[in-house]
Parts: structure tokens; C-alpha cells; sequence
């Protein structure tokens, strides 16, 4: 067991430290969260300065341990995050790179690791959530061309995507999961109307997406006819690797901010809430010791992901939330004032049991797959 | 970056497993089946497998080989307490294993040395050597049946390599009463099914299994470190993962769980003897709270 990083992991973290510290304060004023194309703008620039500094395609290529150095220096610089590249750096790109033809990963991979195009995701639907496999947007052939006709939800960035990874069922006949295809749809084709859904948070965060006799073509399916299942969960397991990195180093980050307003406003003489304080250090500085533990293991298999993402996750969304009831605690009154800080991230820790696999499902996940128990109801 | 178990690390886990595994059969008196009832008066520890534990290098392990140790570290030894853990070996394991090189016999396991813990001393009548001292120990009616208790008057002072230890024996006890409970829910059979197929009790055993994997990520990053802070963390989750865990293993295990026979309260006892030394959990939760703001409290 080896905490300790090599020589050339340590020169990878300086190299980028140093870079991080010339380019940050060059980057352009953050746009307003209801600014779509500043949004757009901002997350597509910073790509591309990442692209033209060598890091780019540190989501795909690199080691998973340099990834993890990349994903908390840059945390730590207070760097953006992927934002409107997510899609395209963590689900579609890989997927294509795993699946796609050389053709597809030519016309595909490029645009987004230059930062040029943005990918949405069209998986989920309002009758199929937790039960994926379920969904019903039907695709029909009509000669070099699938017709799509159906609905999507939670799609984030629909607003300004160019693209669309799109789950269709190509075959109605056959047992759900074997009935499925992956597809590449241009968000610019005739069809698509896109209706913004707002989060409780207040934001516009993503949207729902109709869709009515879109002509897609065939050339843009991923993988083969009624294979998008198994394509999809390579994205998924994608998903659930290194994805909250960044997080657990934010997560810490707050942490010490908590215990330092609770000391300015005096909440700190409070044991219990002290004690609680302290509880969540234990509990984050485990989380980031799990994930170093997962990112060797996915360096001894060769870079898979395993399932344990699945468990850190469930504990991981949990201390989250957490984490931010205890800010409501140290802040009192001020916790129902939106103005100040942690108040819209408590709001936003929300969704973190739920979205990619509510914490029921990735019970289900850890108990089949990971203990062998049954299957059942 | 390797944070795995080395190749060594695991042979030395299972040559550990093999050997308490053999020697469980041999007789010692923690065994469910030669343990039918409570018993009349305070156990006898069994000298001959405190001798085979010496043997063995459980509290040898980290002396220098030219002081007839094995020259091994922290991680070996959480991987050696770990196993010792889980399989409820008795007797004053961690307080031995400190004063080996110290009190003549520890190292090999001639000698038993028990200590004051917070305000318990455990084992203390089979004791050959007690540190620093137990004036004025009076016994009490142990929970544990498996474990002899006095308590002390006067809190002794722990030092974080016995609070590591007995969170790696935490942790033991995690992984095992999460083995016991996924293996009762995949045989037992209620409404024509193994009632591991019920998600509500299938989702104890996930958090089951979550509680041990975050509790092993912090105590074996702990033992790399050795620092004071990293071992609070480590015990405050190592701890939970064997409370919470045993009592939730008692639940999957239904009517059988509260009966004696079955060996579930045994680990859930042994948690709770575990949880009080160092005088608690709170001296940990406090160390990890003034971490948060530079060290000052």
C-alpha cells in the first residue's frame, strides 16, 4: 500500500500547478447561470485553452491516477469544470471512442476535445427513469435514414448542444433491453423542440426535449442495431469512475470554511455541533482515501472502472447532503437567505441521491452485482 | 500512487486467516460450538495459542529482525488485527503486541500484558503484566462474555497506534458480520424466496458492505500515514462500520439474531468493548474538528 506519488506524477502536478496559476487569472468573468451562450462561450474557451496546453483529453487518455491529480489541482486553482463539455468529455466521447467506427471517432472526438461542440444526453424519459431500459422513443428506418419520434427529460445544456446521445428503441418486439440503439442526433435537425425545466434550485439546468419525426441518419448510430444497451453502460460505468474528484476536494474545501464561520459567529462553542463538524472531516477525508483506493484499482485493471463507484457514490451523495445541512446548522437564521453562500448548494445537494442512479438503485447495484444477492422485487 | 494490498500483504493475510482458521478447531474457547452458555466465572485465556499467535508474529511483527521481529510496519500489523478481529481471537492482543521488545516474553507470547484503556483494563486476571499499572481495578460484570473487564479509577492515556489497532479489529469485525449477513439472507427462505431478494433487505446488506469499504480505505490510509488524524478518522468510521454493522446483521438474521446460539452477539459485544477504548469517541471527533481550523481548538 503506497500513498505516496512518483517523480513523474509529482513533476505532472507542478507542471500543471504552475500553468493553472498563469492561465486562471486570464480567464473571462463567469457568465450568470440563465446566460446559455455565455455559458456555452465560457465552458467551450476553457477547453480549448486546455486543448491547446496539452490537457485536453486528460479524461480519456491519461492514467487514472493523472487524472485525479488533474481533477484536484484544478479544483483546488478554483479552475472551471467540465460544465457544457460533461456530455461530450465523460459520456458520448468515450462511448464513441469505445464503440464508434474510425470514421465516427474522426468526425466526432476532435471537435469536442478542441472545445468546438457540445454534446447533450437524450436517455431518460418521463415514463422511464430508474427503469431505463424501459424507454419508448421509437425509431423506424426509412432508407439511409432512422425516423425518431418520442420525448426526452433531464437533458442538461439541450438549449445549446450540437449533438444529442440518443437512446431509441429500434425494436419493440424484442425483450427491453435487446431493443435498443445508440444514435447520434444534430440538435440543429427539423423536429426538436426543446422546453427548459427549472430545478427547485431556481436554475434552468437542463430540459425537456420532444421529439417528432427527427431524421437521423444511419451512419450516426453507434455500435449495431439494438446494441445501444450494452453501448450505453460502457458511458454509464464511465460516469461512476473518477467523476466526483473534484467534488470530495470542494466538499473538504467547504468543510473548513464551515468551521471557520462557525468559530467567527460563535457556533463552534456548541460540542455537539463541533463534534458534528469533526464527524464529516473523518467522513470526507475517507471518501477521498476511497477514491485514491478506486483509482489504484482501476490502474491495476488497466484503467476499467469497477463497481465500486456504485458504493462510493451512495455514500458519497449522502455526505453531501450532509455536509450541507450542517452549514444550515451553522449559519441558523441565515440558512433561509439565498444570498448567502452554501444556502443554493444545500438546494442543489438535493439531487445527488438521485440523479445518475437514485441511491435505491445503486443499493440494488451494490447488493446484485457486487454480493450476489438475488434478484428480485 | 498504489493504494492496493502488495503481494506480500495478501500472502500474509491469508497465511493469518489459515492459521487462526486451523487453530479455532484445535479449541480455543471463543468457538460458538464449545460456548453453549454463558459462562459461571471469567474466561481463561489459552496460553498454548497465545504461544501459536507469537509464533505466528502477531506481536512480533513490527520489532527489527535482529531484535527477532519481522521488521514489518503499520500496514502489516492493521492487515494481522484485521483478521484477528474478525475471527473474535480473545485475550489483550494490542496491549501485548505494544509491549513486545519491551516486557520480556511479549514479543514471542509467553508473557500476556494487558493495559489500562481509558478507564478499562480488559483481561486483566490473566495477566501476566499489567501497564502502567492497575491500582484500585475493580472487575465488573463484562458484556462481552468473552472479554474480562475492571474498570480503573483514574483515565490512562492511549496512544494512536492502540487506537489504530483496534480499528483495524473494527474493521474485522465490519467484514465479517457483513459476510454473516449476506450469507443468511442468500440461504434463508421466507415467501418462497431467499429473503435477499427483498430490497428492504437488501439494502441493509449494501450499506453493510459501504460502511466496511469506506472504513477500510480510512484505516488502511491511516496505517500508511501514521498520523494522529488520519487514525481519528479511521477509528470514528471503523467503529460505526462494526457497531452499525453487527446490529444490522442482527436484524437480517431475525429471531435467530437475538438467540445466544448464534454467534452474531458475540461480534456485536466484542464492537462495543472495542468502541469504549480511548475513553470513547469523543476525543477523536474533537481532534478532527480542531484539524479543520489549523490544529487550534
Amino acid at each position: 500500500m503506497d500513498l505516496s506519488y512518483t517523480a513523474e506524477e509529482d513533476e505532472y502536478r507542478a507542471r500543471l500547478r504552475e500553468w493553472l496559476a498563469k492561465v486562471l487569472p486570464t480567464l473571462p468573468a463567469k457568465p450568470s447561470p440563465d446566460d446559455w451562450p455565455g455559458r456555452r462561450a465560457y465552458d467551450l474557451g476553457w477547453q480549448r485553452m486546455l486543448y491547446d496546453a496539452g490537457y485536453g483529453d486528460v479524461h480519456w487518455d491519461a492514467s487514472p491516477t493523472t487524472r485525479l491529480i488533474f481533477l484536484e489541482e484544478t479544483e483546488e486553482a478554483g479552475a472551471p469544470y467540465v460544465g457544457a463539455n460533461f456530455v461530450g468529455l465523460l459520456h458520448a466521447g468515450p462511448t464513441i471512442a469505445a464503440e464508434g467506427t474510425a470514421e465516427q471517432r474522426e468526425r466526432w472526438l476532435p471537435p469536442v476535445l478542441r472545445g468546438d461542440e457540445v454534446w447533450c444526453q437524450g436517455f431518460s424519459e418521463p415514463e422511464a427513469g430508474s427503469d431505463l431500459a424501459s424507454l419508448r422513443t421509437r425509431a423506424w428506418r426509412d432508407g439511409d435514414d432512422y425516423v425518431v419520434t418520442g420525448s426526452k427529460i433531464w437533458t442538461s445544456h439541450a438549449e445549446v448542444a450540437d449533438w444529442c446521445e440518443l437512446l431509441v428503441r429500434t425494436d419493440p418486439s424484442a425483450p427491453k433491453h435487446r431493443g435498443i440503439s445508440w444514435l447520434a442526433m444534430p440538435m440543429d435537425a427539423a423536429g426538436i423542440t426543446v422546453r427548459p425545466l427549472r430545478t427547485l434550485a431556481g436554475s434552468a439546468e437542463f430540459a425537456e426535449v420532444f421529439l417528432d419525426e427527427v431524421r437521423v441518419p444511419v451512419g450516426n448510430r453507434v455500435g449495431d442495431e439494438n446494441d445501444g444497451w450494452r453501448v450505453t453502460m460502457v458511458t454509464l460505468s464511465f460516469e461512476r469512475g473518477t467523476a466526483f474528484v473534484g467534488e470530495v476536494v470542494a466538499c473538504r474545501r467547504v468543510l473548513g470554511e464551515l468551521a471557520v464561520e462557525a468559530r467567527r459567529n460563535g457556533r463552534w462553542d456548541d460540542p455537539v455541533l463541533r463534534r458534528q463538524l469533526g464527524r464529516l472531516n473523518a467522513e470526507f477525508r475517507a471518501l477521498w482515501r476511497l477514491t485514491q483506493w478506486n483509482v489504484s484499482e482501476a490502474e491495476a485493471s488497466g484503467g476499467v472502472p469497477g463497481v465500486g463507484g456504485s458504493v462510493f457514490k451512495l455514500r458519497y451523495s449522502h455526505a453531501r447532503q450532509e455536509l450541507y445541512d450542517v452549514a444550515a446548522d451553522v449559519l441558523g437564521p441565515d440558512s433561509l437567505d439565498l444570498e448567502r453562500p452554501w444556502v443554493l448548494d444545500r438546494l442543489s445537494s438535493l439531487s445527488y441521491t438521485i440523479a445518475a442512479g437514485t441511491s435505491q438503485i445503486q443499493q440494488n447495484i451494490v447488493a446484485e452485482r457486487i454480493l450476489g444477492l438475488p434478484k428480485g422485487r | 500512487m498504489r493504494f492496493q494490498l502488495t503481494d506480500d500483504q495478501r500472502a500474509l493475510q491469508a497465511v493469518v486467516r489459515d492459521v487462526i482458521g486451523r487453530s479455532s478447531g484445535a479449541g480455543p474457547s471463543w468457538r460458538v460450538a464449545q460456548f453453549p452458555a454463558p459462562l459461571k466465572a471469567a474466561p481463561l485465556l489459552d496460553r498454548g495459542f497465545w504461544r501459536a499467535l507469537g509464533d505466528l508474529g502477531v506481536f512480533s511483527l513490527r520489532l527489527a529482525e535482529a531484535d527477532g521481529g519481522a521488521g514489518l510496519g503499520l500496514p502489516e500489523a492493521v492487515l494481522v488485527f484485521e483478521e484477528v478481529g474478525a475471527a473474535l481471537v480473545p485475550g489483550p492482543l494490542i496491549a501485548t503486541h505494544l509491549a513486545a521488545g519491551v516486557v520480556p516474553g511479549a514479543a514471542g507470547g509467553e508473557t500476556v500484558v494487558a493495559a489500562a484503556d481509558g478507564r478499562l483494563v480488559e483481561w486483566l486476571d490473566e495477566a501476566d503484566v499489567v501497564l502502567p499499572g492497575a491500582e484500585g481495578a475493580v472487575a465488573l460484570r463484562s458484556v462481552d462474555p468473552l472479554t474480562p473487564l475492571h474498570r480503573v479509577p483514574a483515565p490512562a492515556r492511549v496512544e494512536p497506534v492502540a487506537v489504530l489497532l483496534t480499528a483495524a479489529e473494527q474493521l474485522g469485525t465490519a467484514g465479517r458480520v457483513c459476510g454473516l449477513a449476506v450469507q443468511h439472507a442468500r440461504t434463508r427462505e421466507q415467501f418462497g424466496q431467499p429473503i435477499g431478494a427483498f430490497q428492504a433487505v437488501k439494502h441493509l446488506c449494501a450499506q453493510l458492505l459501504v460502511r466496511v469499504e469506506v472504513a477500510r480505505a480510512a484505516v488502511y490510509a491511516a496505517a500508511v500515514t501514521g498520523d494522529p488524524v488520519d487514525i481519528a478518522a479511521a477509528r470514528l468510521l471503523a467503529d460505526e462500520a462494526a457497531v452499525r454493522g453487527a446490529r444490522d446483521c442482527l436484524q437480517v438474521h431475525g429471531g435467530m439474531g437475538f438467540t445466544w446460539e448464534s454467534e452474531v452477539h458475540l461480534h456485536l459485544k466484542r464492537a462495543w468493548v472495542r468502541a469504549q477504548r480511548g475513553g470513547g469517541n469523543t476525543e477523536s471527533e474533537e481532534l478532527l474538528a480542531a484539524d479543520l481550523v489549523g490544529g487550534a481548538v
